[in-house]
């Protein structure tokens, strides 16, 4: 068919269109969404997609790549290192006791100690992709158990490579080699030592890539100011990651989370979230469409008990070695519901596990089939298990238990201020916060600055603040402050409007460049405005009167007054700029507001003023003084 | 000498005192609200000061029963702990110190029965026991009453009084038995 790739696209977008709304009204989440999405346009309902989803698996399992690069970004090295003991500790025993449960199961229902094994570890594995982005959707990453979840998917991730180099050796021995054309299969070829070296070598190699490569090439394409270019880079650098990893029988998903730890402290991690996190979320939504068009249902027809049986029997195993695995690592019991209501799926690395078992004669496609259905269908429950945690079985623990507390928020890189624009003006914000001691996430679009004032140590990234993905990833949704100090009045409002619309609590301080801009800011609900050369302007004027033989105090006096004037008629005007109220009225009162200003200025001559200002008035007193009065003068 | 009015162009009495005392040798005329303006005092500068001198007057208008704001401002923040008082805070033991004031009452008006109900030394308690915290020899103060009605010529006994006392001080011929024991300086023949 000639328009099969635009047709296939309009059928999947309008699936994800409809559905994916739809159940995040409904409170199921988006993945939920998908997954529906993909049973109604599979094979089996509607049949508007057929066979060719498992090729579009293949492609959509790139979003799983790119998650995983985003996750990484997301964590610094040393938080990474905090983690060790639940990735090693709790992730190897989830790994290594829930394999080792199945198999014995497998065994006792009849099968081969071989194929018990294999359906074992394939069962053991969960879903990252699914309870990544539920746990994202739902802001429990940061939670303690989604902290435990997390690492033991990280875990699983690495728990795929000696699985795969296991598998082989199931098989059945005088057909091993039949699976060396599928690429994650390449370690087999080589003797171990080579392939372990290999590995490490990669690990590396993308270690230092990411110090020595990226950086500068980023900052080259950051100079050239064109987005797209910076768009393909960033992909180009998943793209390239995960061929590599795959090249030396890697997980790419483990690759790319590798590459985005090393940049994760780098000042374009930002913009790299930004840019790739579409292609994710687009991606990720196909491969859950794929995996709901997958399910077979005339196969769980035909064998409704063994599927049922297969899926509850799996993911109650899991769901109980989770909790008691939970209750060993001392989690609190919110956390270790989590931990397991969110594990207790199978993942779709159980996909290509179990089509590599069948390349290595583990078993054939009657023990095959079953496997995929039960999976699929337990990836589908896993949203409902999300709903039945939140709605259930959190609020009930959380009461119960005595430890409960607040979410364990991990430690997280937000500052209280973020600054956009880092140049005359935002540097004098930063600097002066930073002097007492207060941290500043920084935004700003000229590359070389960034470079510069990364160096002295701020916290600086590249990227247009008005972009909303940007102002959430430099943490506006949790900083108490928003300083707008870029030069450019139509961007600064652009900000302003992105911020009031995504981040409506957040305060905004905002530098204008004249009374019209300033009327704008003031009109968006900006609590603090300043004219960007008032101040010092102001500061000059004082230094002038007292070059004029105004004594210093009386200067400062006499300055304080007239800028109170002028603020105040300021904001009168900016209140009716902001009502909309007619530009002729407008025009009238700030004639006024000039002329009283000039009044103002009039009456300021020295004398005037000296004698006007009541505050330590002597003259009146004088005046006043009747004669057997003795008070000391006071100050009104 | 600290010298504090906020808004000296309308001085008639305190600036001929200060004018007439600036030029003498030994003598450091700190105009306060004019190094001040925005009362941003410069602490280690201020203490700097008070080491290099023997006598810190303060000399300002009588607000309120006391000193402009400006020198409330200095004591707060230059008499810090752990160097005008407390522990190690010797800094300014020894040195003497009094307070130059200008009252618009006269001299009558600052008595148990008088207009004001109290002495001037009464009033200048808080002085008197800062000092004394800080191992000062607190003076009696000069006062010139009575400023309101003064003008022009009849300002300058008390600008050649000042002068005559501010130089016996410094030539040390002042009875400071007696100047700490006075209503006020001007009883003390020099």
């Amino acid at each position: 068919m000639s328009d099969g790739i635009l047709f296939q696209a309009f059928v999947y977008l309008c699936a994800a269109v409809v559905c994916v709304p739809i159940a995040k009204k409904a409170g199921l989440g988006a993945v939920l969404g998908y997954l529906v999405a993909g049973v109604l346009i599979g094979p089996h309902v509607i049949g508007l997609v057929g066979t060719e989803g498992h090729d579009v698996m293949h492609f959509a399992e790139f979003g799983v790549v790119m998650m995983l690069f985003l996750v990484g970004l997301e964590l610094q090295p040393q938080l990474l290192w905090k983690l060790r003991r639940p990735i090693v500790g709790l992730g190897g025993a989830q790994v290594v006791v829930t394999s080792a449960l199945l198999t014995g199961a497998g065994m006792a229902l009849g099968f081969d100690w071989r194929v018990a094994l294999a359906a074992g570890m394939i069962l053991s594995m969960s879903s990252t992709a699914i309870v990544l982005s539920t746990l994202a959707e739902r802001s429990l990453l940061k939670t303690g158990g989604g902290q435990a979840s997390f690492s033991v998917l990280l875990f699983q991730d690495i728990a795929v490579i000696p699985i795969l180099a296991v598998f082989p050796l199931l098989g059945v021995a005088e057909v091993v080699g039949g699976g060396s054309e599928h690429a994650a299969a390449a370690g087999d070829e080589r003797p171990a030592w080579m392939t372990a070296l290999l590995v490490l070598g990669a690990v590396a190699g993308v270690v230092a890539a990411g110090r020595f490569v990226v950086r500068p090439a980023f900052q080259f394409l950051a100079a050239v100011r064109l987005r797209e270019s910076f768009i393909a880079a960033a992909l180009l650098l998943v793209v390239a990651i995960a061929l590599l990893m795959q090249e030396v029988g890697l997980s790419p998903a483990l690759g790319t989370f590798v590459a985005g730890v090393v940049l994760a402290e780098s000042e374009y991690r930002h913009e790299l979230e930004s840019d790739v996190e579409p292609f994710k979320g687009l991606l990720l939504g196909l491969f859950f469409i794929s995996v709901g068009a997958q399910i077979d249902f005339p196969l769980i027809g035909d064998e409704p008990l063994t599927i049922a049986g297969l899926v509850v029997g799996t993911m109650v195993l899991k769901l109980g070695v989770l909790l008691a695995l939970g209750r060993f690592f001392e989690l609190d019991r919110p956390a270790r519901w989590l931990l397991a209501m969110s594990l207790a799926e199978v993942g779709e690395f159980a996909f290509v596990l179990i089509s590599f078992g069948v390349q290595n004669h583990i078993y054939g496609t009657s023990v095959a089939s079953p496997l995929v259905a039960a999976v699929a269908i337990s990836m589908l429950l896993t949203p409902f298990l999300f709903v039945v945690l939140e709605r259930w079985v959190l609020p009930a623990v959380t009461r119960d238990s005595a430890d409960a507390r607040p979410h364990d928020h991990i430690e997280h890189a937000d500052t209280p201020v973020v600054i956009a624009g880092y140049g005359r003006f935002g540097q004098v914000v930063g600097r002066l916060l930073r002097s007492i001691g207060i941290q500043c996430t920084v935004l700003d679009l000229d590359p070389e600055m960034v470079d510069v004032i990364g160096r002295l140590g701020f916290k600086v990234y590249y990227g247009d603040a008005s972009r909303p993905d940007l102002l959430h990833a430099a943490g506006c949704g949790r900083a108490r402050l928003l300083v707008v100090a870029v030069d450019d009045p139509e961007q600064a409002i652009s900000i302003v409007k992105t911020v009031r619309e995504h981040f409506p609590k957040l305060k905004i301080f905002a530098r204008a460049r004249d009374r019209i801009q300033y009327y704008e800011l003031k009109r968006h609900d900006v609590a603090f405005v300043h004219r960007e050369t008032f101040a010092s302007a102001y500061e000059m004027g004082i230094e002038a009167l007292r070059a004029l033989g105004y004594r210093g105090h009386t200067a400062n006096r006499l300055a304080r007054r007239w800028r109170a004037h002028e603020e105040r008629e300021l904001d009168e005007i900016a209140a009716m700029w902001a009502r909309d109220e007619e530009r002729t009225t407008i025009f009238a009162r700030v004639r006024r507001a000039f002329q009283e200003a000039e009044r103002l200025m009039r009456d300021e001559d020295p004398q005037v003023f000296v004698d006007r200002d009541a505050a330590w008035d002597n003259e009146a007193l004088r005046v006043d003084r009747r004669p057997d009065d003795d008070a000391t003068v006071p100050p009104p | 000498m600290l010298f504090a009015h906020p808004v000296l162009e309308r001085s008639r009495v305190n600036r001929k005192l200060m004018e007439g005392v600036r030029e003498l040798e030994g003598v450091t005329v700190h105009d306060l609200y004019e190094v001040y303006p925005t009362f941003g005092i410069d602490v280690a500068r201020e203490q700097a000061l008070c080491v290099e001198h023997d006598v810190l007057v303060f000399q300002h208008p009588f607000y309120w029963y006391s000193a402009p704001a400006l020198i409330k401002e200095w004591l707060d923040l230059v008499l810090e702990h752990g160097w005008a008082y407390g522990k190690g805070g010797d800094a300014l033991r020894g040195k003497l110190m009094f307070n130059a004031v200008t009252t618009g009452g006269g001299d009558d008006a600052y008595h148990r029965g008088g207009y004001n109900r109290f002495t001037m030394r009464e009033l200048l308690a808080p002085f008197d026991q800062t000092a004394y915290l800080c191992g000062l020899r607190y003076l009696a103060p000069f006062v010139v009453h009575g400023a309101l009605r003064l003008a022009g010529e009849a300002t300058a006994p008390a600008v050649a009084a000042y002068r005559g006392l501010i130089e016996a001080i410094r030539e040390e011929r002042l009875d400071l038995d007696r100047a700490q024991a006075a209503a006020s300086l001007a009883e003390v023949e020099t």
